[in-house]
């Protein structure tokens, strides 16, 4: 918690809050003290996070031959709908910049446009994977057919579920900034979700390349 | 997937039945009392919904101890059934659920919160900060702890404990050779606070970058907060693997993967590898903080300053660099080839060199030092002889060809409990001795302690040096008897007086802190010890907001140089027209209700009961958007009250 900051200054942002301000020189996000230890251990955990992923690609590639007569990635990706993904969540990824620039030129409106425009993003990304395993399920390529199909869904599924969380996680921060415009505590909080996104695209990158580009040669 | 509870278990057998009746005997009497002394506001308010970091430390050494006695009966009824040949106290299956749990809980619920504990405790008092970067996460990782624990220590009386080992190896661990909800308690009470360690990674990591005082440098940072910088990123990198490996197990035993089954194209060896790329990490988590403890104790009661600080710093990063790439040395006989054994085998070897730098810096901190022989001193001094065998034996592990002779025999469990025990328990209860009047403002007992300390010591080396030799006769680990005349019997029983000595001498810390709760020395000035650094400034215990006003630091041990008229004394003590409003996180609930979801997924998991899943998740998913939504977690101590406080305490000047 805040422990130094004796130098409060008052500030009145969109909808009135009173947010005491530590360091009125920095970016928005940065203002509070709070919201500097806030962005660092966010850092802090996406590279616990990156070392997660790290964990499940060494054992998708341990496990990628492993396929146990059963199907292969060459017959089962299919090039054009894992290279829709990508192109959709690198976009997604560039309207959360967006966002994140008009933030600190102070346009809520726009704020919240650019990301209701990213979450719709990630939400079509998470459709055509969801459609993606349902029809790899339906022809037998189930979680249960082989080593490498169980590190293939939990691999790619466990991605998933982290931008399905980002998805419900930034619909919680448009409400907010609905509510109370930007301040220092809610453009901390457009800030780290969209550090969160950011590192979800470039685990992707390492998805689209190991898992379906190596998978398709 | 199957997993049925043995439920006839409950009521068939003695010594279920037994824990049965006393868990609900204490749990009346918890209740009971906390009713007629009209307590339940109390503990609501001032503990369960605290996020002060001192009273999140003093809980998490409670548990500690509290699972120190649970692991510790673990060990006797082991130590009892291996007395002699052919006993019948344990039957097999018991045996091998008592020492999963044993390994388990002494690792996971007893090392772990007794160092973040201190880590509590200490580290904000030590670096002038008012709590931890995140408090409210700060609670969480403690909630997390707790129902974890509480998941694991319950399963021996309902459906049964996890009988795989502590390290709960593939294909052993799998649904097809360990049916029953046991196996499944381990994975979830680990993932559960296991979330809860990698939490308090990032906070410390955090805290201690970011909120120490003007003037502390981290050159000028106490070894202690050093060996915590150093920890907290060993847990970061650490963690998630041990994550990966639990949650991959659990989906081959929920959902019928095959990560690590014999069919399918599984490897079990990736589970081995995942599980001991956090592992051996693992022993460095806990035994950094008790090299830290060292370096306090030692020099304040060798009223120097420790001897080679860079070097002590240096030593504690390389150790946690190099600790990641010895993995592979708990499975040399996996086969991998003489070129990654070697590899493995000389980065084990080289931890000694930082390990020593260490043990020669504290000699040299005591050398020609004025030596005060108090309980915690004693510990240090205890410690230092027995990590060095331990290390010595650590070494001779190392050498791969030879380990194909030690590996999983009594040798390497006379090891690692030589450097746990005789590191870890030694450290954590030096510091528990150091710190405790800081916590509760009165010492405890110097004669029921050295009781404690000789029964402890002399117990551990009779009950561990003669299982060298057993390891060396070709007892292996995990047998749960053993036929006479295989010359095992004398080296077995005298091994097991030595347990019961070490009982003994637990019993008389358990005692000593009962009588010194009302007979103990009080701490009325703060320094009981003549202490070197920040947080004997502070008057014990410290007020909740720690520092009235944050004091500026202009060298190492800055508090003795004032002492030492060195610096300015009055610069500890603040100035009335100095104070500020204090700006506080606020309690919350919600930790606490956030983790019995997580308990409650818990036990869904356990026996695969979905709607307990869903009710749990559901919970989880509510307290964290309400979380999100709060916007009134603050508040300000106004300033009346600050001096109010600190003019009651003496402090105030101007």
């Amino acid at each position: 918690m805040t422990t130094l900051a004796h130098n409060n200054v008052e500030h009145h942002h969109g909808a009135g809050d009173h947010v005491h301000v530590d360091y009125p020189e920095r970016p928005i996000e940065y203002q509070t003290q709070d919201g500097a230890l806030k962005i660092l251990g966010f850092w802090v955990f996406l590279a616990t996070d990156l070392i997660l992923f790290a964990c499940l690609f060494a054992t998708f590639i341990v496990l990628r031959t492993h396929t146990d007569g059963g199907p292969t990635g060459k017959e089962l990706f299919d090039v054009p709908i894992f290279t829709a993904e990508t192109l959709i969540l690198l976009t997604s990824s560039f309207t959360g910049g967006l966002a994140t620039f008009e933030m600190h030129r102070g346009h809520r409106n726009r704020v919240i446009g650019w990301l209701i425009i990213t979450a719709l993003l990630g939400l079509s990304f998470v459709g055509l994977e969801v459609n993606e395993f349902v029809h790899m399920a339906m022809e037998g390529a189930t979680m249960q057919r082989s080593a490498f199909l169980s590190a293939f869904f939990t691999l790619v599924g466990t991605h998933g579920c982290h931008v399905s969380l980002g998805i419900l996680w930034m619909t919680g921060i448009i409400i907010q900034l609905f509510q109370r415009g930007i301040t220092p505590i809610t453009a901390r909080k457009v800030y780290i979700v969209n550090m969160y996104w950011h590192f979800l695209d470039v685990v992707w990158v390492f998805l689209f390349t190991i898992v379906y580009l190596m998978g398709v040669m | 997937m199957n997993t049925v509870p043995h439920w006839g278990i409950f009521i068939t057998e003695p010594m279920i039945l037994g824990s049965d009746v006393m868990i609900v005997l204490t749990s009346v009497a918890i209740v009971f009392a906390l009713t007629k002394f009209k307590k339940w506001g109390w503990l609501w308010r001032e503990w369960l919904t605290t996020v002060d970091h001192k009273k999140i430390g003093i809980m998490y050494m409670i548990a500690a101890l509290l699972m120190l006695f649970r692991g510790g009966v673990d060990a006797e009824l082991m130590r009892t059934q291996l007395a002699l040949p052919n006993l019948s106290f344990l039957d097999a299956e018991h045996y091998d659920e008592i020492f999963t749990t044993h390994g388990t809980i002494m690792i996971l619920f007893m090392a772990m919160p007794f160092v973040f504990a201190l880590f509590n405790i200490v580290v904000p008092l030590q670096i002038g900060a008012r709590d931890v970067a995140f408090p409210y996460l700060n609670a969480i990782s403690f909630w997390l702890f707790f129902f974890g624990a509480f998941l694991m220590n319950i399963s021996f009386v309902i459906g049964g404990s996890p009988d795989a080992g502590w390290t709960s190896y593939p294909p052993l661990s799998e649904l097809g050779f360990s049916n029953g909800p046991g196996q499944n308690y381990y994975l979830l009470a680990l993932q559960i606070s296991g979330i809860g360690s990698i939490a308090t990674g990032i906070n410390f990591l955090v805290t201690i970058l970011k909120m120490r005082a003007p003037g502390m440098t981290l050159w000028r940072m106490p070894l202690f907060t050093w060996s915590v910088l150093a920890t907290s990123i060993l847990i970061l990198f650490a963690f998630p693997a041990l994550t990966i490996a639990l949650a991959l197990l659990l989906l081959d035993r929920t959902l019928g993967t095959h990560f690590f089954t014999m069919l399918h194209g599984g490897n079990p060896m990736m589970f081995i590898n995942l599980f001991w790329i956090w592992g051996h990490p693992e022993v460095y988590i806990v035994i950094l903080p008790a090299f830290g403890v060292f370096s306090e104790v030692i020099s304040t009661f060798s009223r120097k300053a420790t001897f080679g600080y860079g070097s002590m710093v240096f030593a504690l990063v390389a150790i946690s660099i190099v600790g990641f790439l010895t993995w592979v040395h708990h499975f040399f006989t996996m086969g991998a080839g003489a070129d990654v054994n070697t590899f493995f085998a000389i980065a084990t070897m080289v931890i000694a060199i930082p390990t020593g730098v260490k043990v020669f810096n504290w000699l040299f901190t005591m050398y020609r030092g004025r030596i005060r022989m108090t309980l915690p001193m004693m510990w240090a001094v205890a410690f230092i002889p027995c990590f060095a065998i331990g290390g010595a034996t650590g070494v001779m592990l190392a050498v791969a060809p030879a380990d194909y002779q030690y590996h999983n025999s009594y040798f390497l469990i006379a090891h690692f409990h030589q450097v746990l025990i005789g590191g870890t328990v030694f450290g954590m209860i030096a510091g528990m001795y150091y710190w405790w009047p800081k916590m509760f403002g009165f010492l405890l007992d110097e004669r029921l302690g050295k009781w404690a300390f000789w029964f402890f010591n002399i117990g551990f080396y009779v009950c561990f040096l003669p299982q060298y030799a057993l390891g060396l006769m070709g007892m292996t680990r995990r047998i749960y008897t053993y036929p006479a005349g295989l010359g095992w019997t004398v080296p077995n029983f005298i091994s097991t007086i030595g347990a019961y000595l070490m009982g003994i001498g637990f019993l008389f810390i358990v005692w000593q802190v009962i009588y010194s709760v009302k007979y103990g020395e009080r701490d009325v000035t703060g320094d009981p010890w003549d202490g070197r650094t920040l947080e004997w400034s502070l008057p014990s215990p410290a007020p909740h907001y720690n520092f009235a006003t944050i004091p500026t630091i202009e060298g190492r041990d800055a508090w003795w140089m004032a002492k030492q008229g060195q610096l300015d004394k009055n610069a500890f003590l603040p100035k009335k027209s100095d104070i500020k409003p204090i700006h506080m996180p606020k309690n919350s609930g919600r930790p606490f209700i956030l983790s019995i979801c997580f308990f409650i997924i818990g036990i869904g998991l356990v026996f695969g009961v979905v709607p307990f899943d869903v009710i749990g998740g559901l919970g989880v998913a509510f307290c964290m958007f309400r979380r999100s939504f709060e916007y009134d977690t603050d508040y300000y101590i106004p300033v009346d009250e600050v001096i109010h406080t600190e003019s009651a305490l003496g402090r105030l000047q101007g």
